[in-house]
């Protein structure tokens, strides 16, 4: 994994899992303190206290299909070898929430990448499921939330369709990505 | 600024289209792309990007394009399932340019690219 955006999407993967209705993203960026910070919220089954306890150790996994479960381990690699910090917050039955910060400037830190193109994906793959994106640099923040969408589309009109998709992929780079001024 | 407003306007220009593109149904092609830690890493988001792409193209209504946990098969990744005349194809080891060429022969056109199938490589 070479971008944050592939490390928020793996992590909003494990959300879905876990069974989720709502998962909230939110980037925020500090240029002046050189700081910049991912969190993924969600309401899913959560986990108990031995499974948080273990959760970062790439021989933790849920899945039976092998053993090792990376998603988390390689999160947190990506924020502690960039000077920062990395936060997981668990309970069962309410859902999970993981924070990693950054150093904007460090040498190891990954770009942030795609962001747009892993929101878009998120948004339009999981019919079932409500995302809430929040982008916030200095004075300028952006957001999406897919309850406001399907409000405004109604039920008949899935948020996959094309033409649905193609308004979508130019409203998160205006609001979402934009705000970061490919700084990041 | 684009706003949510302009929603509004594409709803109402969409509902008149929904409902011939019901129609497709039964000969519908589902193809399942794996998008856990391990296909992600492989590069799977610009595979499911591409296939995405060409279905929009070429205004493909009967194909239904998702995304899947952890196929099971890590080192094979990226894989994409194509599930088309009731039979599953597996390709394996995927790229852009492969996704495109999958999307084109076989689903446009109904012959499997056998090289890059699971089994044959």
């Amino acid at each position: 994994m070479r971008e944050l955006a592939l490390n928020i999407l793996d992590i909003a993967e494990n959300s879905l899992r876990a069974g989720a209705t709502l998962v909230e993203i939110d980037l925020a960026a500090d240029f002046s303190q050189d700081a910049f910070s991912i969190s993924v919220r969600d309401n899913g089954k959560g986990m108990s206290k031995e499974m948080l306890a273990s959760v970062c150790d790439p021989f933790t996994t849920t899945r039976t299909t092998r053993k090792v479960g990376m998603g988390l381990p390689l999160f947190k690699y990506s924020a502690e070898s960039a000077g920062g910090t990395f936060h997981i917050t668990s309970e069962e039955g309410k859902g999970t929430a993981v924070t990693a910060a950054y150093r904007i400037s460090h040498v190891d830190r990954m770009p942030l990448g795609d962001f747009g193109g892993v929101a878009l994906q998120l948004v339009t793959m999981n019919p079932g499921v409500d995302f809430c994106f929040t982008a916030k640099a200095g004075d300028r923040q952006g957001e999406l939330d897919t309850r406001e969408v399907r409000a405004i589309l109604g039920e008949e009109i899935p948020l996959g369709a094309p033409e649905v998709r193609a308004f979508l992929k130019d409203y998160i780079k205006e609001n979402l990505t934009d705000i970061f001024g490919g700084r990041l | 600024m684009k706003s949510l407003e302009e929603l509004r306007a594409l709803r109402e220009k969409m509902k008149s289209q929904t409902d011939n593109r019901s129609v497709a149904g039964s000969d519908e092609t589902v193809i399942k792309v794996g998008m856990a830690t391990c296909g992600i890493a492989a590069g799977a988001r610009p595979v499911l990007d591409a296939l995405l792409d060409e279905a929009d193209k070429r205004h493909l209504h009967n194909v239904s394009i998702s995304q899947t946990g952890c196929i099971g098969m890590c080192r094979l990744e990226p894989i994409v399932e194509v599930f088309k005349d009731g039979q599953k194809f597996t390709y394996v080891h995927m790229t852009e340019d492969k996704a495109r060429k999958v999307m084109n022969d076989h689903v446009v056109n109904g012959n499997p690219v056998k090289e890059y199938l699971i089994g044959e490589n």
